[in-house]
């Protein structure tokens, strides 16, 4: 499934606006440890993370991960999301906690 | 994919790492992989080279002051190399043990400190070893071998 797909499917918010979204996403990682992340992120996953400090890209960009989703409408600053199209790294946003959102994410991965 | 470079001279590449300079050590990763990918080494050897890279750096970027990354790259293998002038490492078997961290708050509320990146970097390399003088500074190193004997495949 697209990033553009999953982001009808469950509703997300686009923060970056129309980058990447033809995208193929093949699993999903939910974390906010970033060693955690760095180790166990697999390539072409959405990454669900509370942090949103300018380096959870450089990690994004390191493991080749697909986007990112911010959980509970958490803010972000406009650096981030500028540094974000600019690596063509989509953040992607919902009002569900991170638990709820890893489960219509996985449900809708899982089933395809 | 190839085993070895045989035909490939050897490359040295290096990266200044500030203080709190989170987003270069990030980005000095992305960099090394991208010209481990040029090089056509396998997905394997890169994904592991590049979270040895970012843990390194990070760990120079967070607990010490400032420092030097090295990356070699011969016809057999990858060295990774950190110096930094920081603090210094008092107990190294504690500091590689999974879990323990002295990372500041500020860092722990970016998502550092999990106590994982050691661990991570040794998991990651076929060689790894820490010289460091309490108060002075820090030097790593991490060997990465095309053809592995822990890693094979
Ligand atoms: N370059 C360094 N200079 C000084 N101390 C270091 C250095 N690298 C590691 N340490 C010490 O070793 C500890 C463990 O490092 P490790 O990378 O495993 O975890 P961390 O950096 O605290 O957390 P994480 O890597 O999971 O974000 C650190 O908390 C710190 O006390
Ligand atoms: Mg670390």
């Amino acid at each position: 499934m697209t990033i553009a797909q999953l982001v009808n499917a469950l509703g997300l918010e686009v923060l970056t606006g129309d980058i990447n979204m033809n995208r193929e996403i093949k699993a999903g990682y939910t974390s906010d440890l970033l060693s955690d992340a760095i180790a166990n992120i697999e390539e072409d996953s959405v990454w669900i993370t509370i942090q949103r400090h300018i380096n959870i890209l450089g990690v994004a960009k390191l493991k080749d991960a697909a986007a990112i989703i911010i959980p509970r409408n958490l803010q972000l600053e406009e650096n981030v999301i500028e540094k974000a199209r600019e690596e063509d790294i989509a953040i992607l946003r919902c009002p569900q906690s991170a638990f709820e959102i890893s489960g219509l994410l996985y449900n809708i991965l899982t089933r395809g | 994919m190839v085993d070895s470079l045989q035909y490939t001279p050897q490359i040295t590449l290096e990266f200044p790492i500030g203080e709190k300079d989170f987003f270069m050590a990030g980005e000095s990763a992305s960099r090394v992989k991208k010209t481990l990918q040029q090089l056509g080494l396998k997905q394997d050897i890169i994904r592991r080279v590049a979270i040895i890279i970012y843990e390194a750096a990070m760990n120079v970027a967070i607990h010490a002051s400032h420092g030097l990354l090295t990356v070699h790259i011969d016809p057999e293998s990858i060295s990774i190399q950190t110096d930094d002038k920081g603090v210094g490492i008092p107990d190294i078997e504690l500091a590689m043990r999974e879990g323990y961290s002295t990372a500041p708050y500020e860092a722990q509320e970016m998502g550092f400190g999990a106590g994982m990146g050691l661990p991570n970097m040794k998991q990651c390399s076929d060689e790894l070893s820490l010289d460091t003088k309490v108060g002075k500074g820090t030097t790593l190193k991490a060997k990465v071998y095309f053809i592995s004997k822990e890693h094979p495949g």
